[in-house]
């Protein structure tokens, strides 16, 4: 399908880190039903490290690649670098979405972001509140 | 490749293409030309609307050619709107799940000061007559309601809704477009003074459409130009694609008995199979439909995802969620009925034709559990509503 970039269409065919993890350190949830996309992610937190990522996502092919995409970006990396992971990054590593498709690559970040602030607050970790705004994607839907 | 998406656009015949094809390399003049090879077009083009008017009941001069549908129903909309406007008349009815092509018209409309009424549409996606009669106001210049509906496939009570209509001297159009070629239309007895329809529903090709216009209803033009179409729509007329159109519409209606018997065996055996994935429901009428639509929606899953995996096996067919139009909001035919945006989202529509086997409805059957189920296993609102965190609404 040329509405979708090769790329795209490898990882929703073939999405990376599909399900959960029964004893994460973090989870995040974003999105809503009323929208159609719902993303979920599971972190395992090891040595500030996302040492295994899951994710689940209700969600048209390009919010279910971003999801995949987003989580293979983050495995084995240090918490710091992956609060830098930017929604425009994860569109570039998919070699990009068409313009109504980018709010996937947005949900995306969020439910990284989400599941980071999930397992700061679960540990008492101070952080500074700005890093996670409250669902900013949310002007889609207008909720 | 299974086909299943021919209320988006059908596979032209091979008697339609065989009837264009003189119309491009001999036959190929301009039916305004006085000379041989120009009469010669003008003369099929005459052919062309008196068997296209056999066809639907009407007689020739009220067939005007336009480029589809869409142009068909904006200048039925504002030819009636114009009308009744020059005697103050300036309220029309509609229904909230009619095509795009007739709400928008109607929303201009409505900016330029017109009172627009669009009829709710019961749960089975019917527009009965009687709320027609009800929401009739001395005012009301045009009742537009379409015949059949493009996504959930419910046929509505033209006939009975066109009666009430002309109870009250009001002009009634219908947007024919998923009917034309598929159920009887003949437009006299169905009460119909306006009525769109266009050839690529029908295995006809793409461009070319129908204006029926009951004599006495005056046109407004969409396009100034020539006196083609008797002076209501300017522009040298699509001959090649007029003959493909006529001669597609009389092989449709030729067939229509013996297609629809076929199409009727293979939506109760579609519709029979995907009823039994869980937490799945019929969009519309389960008697009342065209008949080669089903449309479903499956709870905890997105439309466009099943569309993709339907694709990687071969199959095309088509789905309201929001996804796959772009839009924000899910399909406004499946908001119409009352499917609220979750359910919505997770729409599929699949449109057979009669070239469709007992073979492409087994594959289908095989597939689309199998995406649904893989697609509900990754779904955390599916996984929500399996431990009760969510309920379940289907």
């Amino acid at each position: 399908m040329a509405l979708y970039s090769e790329k795209v269409m490898d990882h929703f065919r073939n999405p990376r880190n599909v399900g959960f993890l029964a004893d994460a350190d973090g989870v995040g949830e974003v999105g809503n039903a009323k929208c159609g996309d719902i993303m979920k992610v599971y972190l395992k937190i090891d040595n500030d490290t996302v040492s295994d990522v899951k994710f689940e996502t209700f969600g048209c092919g390009s919010a279910i690649a971003a999801s995949s995409m987003a989580t293979e970006m983050i495995k084995g990396k240090p918490l710091p670098e992956v609060l830098k992971l930017t929604n425009k990054a994860v569109a570039e590593a998919l070699d990009g979405l068409p313009a109504h498709k980018l709010h996937c690559s947005v949900l995306a970040e969020e439910a990284v972001r989400a599941a980071i602030k999930d397992y700061y607050d679960k540990n008492g970790v101070e952080y500074d509140q700005s890093q996670f705004p409250d669902c900013a994607s949310c002007h889609i839907c207008g909720e | 490749m299974i086909y299943a998406d021919n209320a988006a656009t059908t596979k032209m015949s091979p008697a339609a293409i065989r009837e264009m094809l003189p119309y491009m390399d001999e036959i190929w003049g301009n039916p305004s030309s006085l000379y041989e090879t120009g009469q010669r077009a003008a003369s099929a083009l005459r052919f062309a609307r008196e068997r296209i008017a056999a066809c639907i009941g009407a007689a020739p001069d009220e067939i005007y050619f336009t480029s589809g549908g869409s142009e068909s129903d904006n200048q039925a909309i504002l030819s009636a709107a114009k009308w009744g406007e020059r005697s103050g008349k300036k309220h029309i009815i509609s229904s909230a799940f009619e095509h795009h092509a007739v709400l928008h018209m109607l929303e201009k409309l409505e900016r330029e000061g017109f009172e627009i009424d669009l009829l709710p549409v019961h749960e089975n996606g019917m527009v009965y007559p009687k709320q027609v009669a009800d929401a009739i106001r001395e005012e009301t210049c045009l009742v537009s309601i379409m015949y059949a509906n493009n996504e959930i496939g419910s046929i509505l009570p033209v006939a009975e809704i066109g009666a009430v209509c002309h109870e009250h001297r009001i002009p009634f159009h219908t947007d024919a477009v998923q009917a034309a070629g598929h159920m009887p239309i003949h437009v006299r007895t169905q009460n119909i003074d306006l009525l769109s329809l266009s050839a690529h529903k029908f295995h006809g090709p793409k461009g070319v459409g129908v204006l029926y216009a009951r004599r006495g209803i005056p046109l407004t033009n969409l396009i100034e130009g020539g006196a083609q179409e008797r002076g209501k729509r300017g522009g040298t007329e699509n001959v090649p694609a007029i003959m493909g159109m006529a001669a597609a519409l009389e092989e449709a209606c030729a067939n229509m008995k013996e297609n629809t018997e076929k199409l009727l065996k293979l939506r109760a055996a579609l519709i029979d199979g995907l009823s039994k994935i869980p937490h799945s429901a019929l969009n519309g009428d389960a008697q009342s439909r065209l008949p080669g639509n089903v449309s479903f929606c499956f709870e905890g899953i997105e439309g466009e995802s099943l569309l993709l995996l339907l694709d990687d096996r071969g199959i095309c067919a088509s789905s309201g969620s929001a996804c796959t139009s772009g839009a924000l909001d899910p399909s406004h035919v499946l908001l119409a009925i009352g499917r609220p945006h979750e359910i919505a989202h997770g729409s599929l529509r699949l449109s057979l034709n009669a070239q469709n086997s007992e073979g492409d409805v087994a594959q289908i059957l095989q597939a689309v559990p199998e995406i649904v189920g893989y697609l509900r296993e990754m779904s955390p609102l599916w996984k929500d509503k399996q431990n009760g965190k969510k309920p379940f609404i289907l």
